[in-house]
């Protein structure tokens, strides 16, 4: 079992470097699904690549790249001097998740594809799927398509986590298509539901542990930009690239997490 | 040709424990014999057809091939961007099934008229396009849909449809001479068949010699050796068949001259038979035979064949 806190801050780490090598955005979607990612790759799940009966991780806010890239290559999908090409030409690590990146298993970038994909394949198979998607992108209708599905069809081995940051594209979640309670709201569609912090790591384990008898929605309440106080909870850095001297106050302050 | 195709994946899906059927919450009183032969590979996913082609990627991305069901532009245009990026971008065997292609709806409206579907399906990467012209093509096209490893769209008709061939094309990849002829070549697709096929048989008696092809798979396409005055007909307005074929001349230099015979493109906002919207759309017999004799008349001054 790798140890999961030790694989989340090497792989933010990773993260503040990848976006200011490529000068790219979403960094902020990344440190707040970090934590998710390292437990689920911790070795809690068989996502063996290659086996047709290996569980199946998809993550839907495809936005959030670097944060999957980074852990799949910690954990030994591809190697981690790869992360240095992300954003450079030919390299196969897009800006957004890439099924051509070894360990990923769906393309995502268009927001509210991953929940369809998801219950299709936990028609299809035993094997646990889990998908993360973002708060924002629960305004999409194939959430509600998709959790009707997944309550009608009572997939018990599909686990959906919502990184809920609370901040999407002009601001709060709240304000801009209000959800009221997403947990009541999928309780009513016949999901099970639990409000974790999305930040614990032994809550996101016991989240996961649960044995299932409906589809499992997991609200797990994140910090945008997690680790990185300058970062945290501010809407700019779903866009802004840290320039030489932020990445290096962000390198120290997760170095020293 | 609806009914010929469901009683094809029937017969495969007995045999066959890949093939599952998603239908959009249509094909009442058509679908119920698929259902009870298959089980729970039959899934009536309500009407939210963008969840039901994400759910039928899921499903073969497990090893699965899908069929996905519903009528008009439901299944393509509702979920083009599933299709686009779930299905082809994975090249995943989800195999489209659109019943009521072209005018097939007719006084149901603009809606439920599929007239544009044909264009945008072939743009997409690793699709294949069919529109079977009668139902003895459907079951050949039905053959052909899962034996593609990737995403495939069948454009269907309604029911009823005309048998323009007496037995089952063994193949439907390249186009099928359905008359032979010297005078000039007419292609033909889907719904545009029909219309194509009788207006042929006009010319005939008319002392004209029309070469008849049936185009049932649309692309990828091999019209390797098509060339001299070309009409092409179909129940679709701009980038379908008439479009592909002016692709084809314009990429490979062919000596040959093409008159496209199809739907104007106006959304029609009147009441009629399928029929009678094809004619006021532009489609009839007597636009195929003016086609002909038009590019005919013209040959004389034509350095073409």
């Amino acid at each position: 079992m790798i140890n999961s806190v030790d694989l989340a801050r090497t792989a933010r780490l990773h993260a503040v470097k990848m976006v200011h090598r490529a000068k790219a955005s979403h960094i902020g979607s990344a440190l707040s699904m970090i934590d998710i990612l390292a437990v689920l790759y911790s070795g809690i799940l068989d996502t063996q690549p290659g086996r047709d009966d290996r569980d199946r991780i998809i993550v839907s806010k495809g936005h959030a790249a670097v944060g999957l890239y980074a852990i799949l290559a910690e954990t030994g999908f591809f190697p981690v001097e790869e992360l240095d090409s992300y954003g450079q030409p030919g390299s196969r690590l897009l800006g957004h998740v890439s099924h051509h990146v070894p360990g990923v298993e769906v393309s995502t970038g268009s927001l509210g594809h991953g929940m369809p994909i998801a219950c299709g394949l936990a028609l299809a198979i035993k094997q646990c799927v889990v998908c993360i998607v973002g708060d924002g992108e629960l305004n999409e209708g194939t959430t509600w398509e998709s959790a009707l599905f997944a309550g009608k069809h009572s997939l018990t081995n599909l686990t959906v986590i919502v990184d809920h940051n609370r901040l999407q594209g002009y601001g709060d979640v709240d304000e801009i298509l209000g959800l009221g309670s997403i947990s009541k709201k999928f309780a009513q569609f016949g999901w099970s539901t639990v409000e974790i912090d999305g930040h614990n790591h032994d809550q996101i384990r016991n989240a996961l542990a649960t044995n299932q008898t409906r589809p499992n929605l997991i609200i797990a309440h994140t910090v945008k930009g997690k680790g990185v106080d300058f970062m945290e909870g501010s809407l700019d850095w779903h866009y802004k690239s840290p320039n030489t001297e932020e990445l290096a106050n962000a390198c120290r302050q997760l170095e020293a997490a | 040709m609806r009914d010929a195709l469901i009683q094809a994946v029937i017969e495969v899906a007995k045999t066959d424990d890949r093939i599952w059927l998603l239908t959009g919450d249509l094909g009442y009183s058509v679908l119920e014999p698929l259902r009870d032969a298959i089980g729970c590979r039959f899934i009536n996913a309500g009407i939210a057809e963008q969840n039901m082609t994400g759910v039928a990627a899921g499903l073969a991305l497990a090893g699965k091939i899908v069929f996905t069901y519903s009528i008009a532009n439901f299944p393509t245009l509702r979920c083009l961007e599933q299709i686009r990026n779930d299905v082809c971008y994975h090249n995943l065997p989800v195999k489209i099934v659109a019943v009521g292609g072209g005018l097939a709806y007719g006084s149901l409206g603009y809606t439920h008229h599929a007239v544009e579907d044909i264009a945008i399906m072939r743009s997409l990467p690793n699709m294949t396009v069919l529109a079977p012209g009668d139902p003895n093509e459907a079951k050949s096209c039905l053959r052909h849909a899962i034996n593609c490893p990737g995403p495939t769209y069948v454009r269907l008709g309604k029911a009823g449809e005309q048998a323009i061939h007496s037995s089952i094309p063994d193949r439907i990849d390249t186009p099928i001479e359905v008359l032979s002829g010297r005078d000039i070549t007419v292609l033909a697709t889907g719904g545009g068949l029909s219309v194509a096929f009788q207006a042929c048989k006009k010319l005939t008696a008319e002392g004209v010699s029309p070469r008849l092809l049936s185009v049932p798979c649309l692309h990828p396409i091999d019209l390797t050796g098509l060339c001299g005055p070309i009409v092409t007909v179909e129940d679709h307005g701009i980038g379908g068949l008439g479009s592909i074929v002016a692709e084809h001349v314009a990429l490979t230099h062919v000596d040959a001259i093409v008159k496209c015979v199809r739907l104007h493109g106006t959304p029609t906002s009147l009441t009629g038979s399928m029929s009678q919207l094809q004619n006021a759309g532009g489609l009839s017999e007597e636009t195929v035979i003016a086609a002909v004799n038009g590019l005919l008349s013209r040959r004389k001054y034509l350095n073409v064949a």
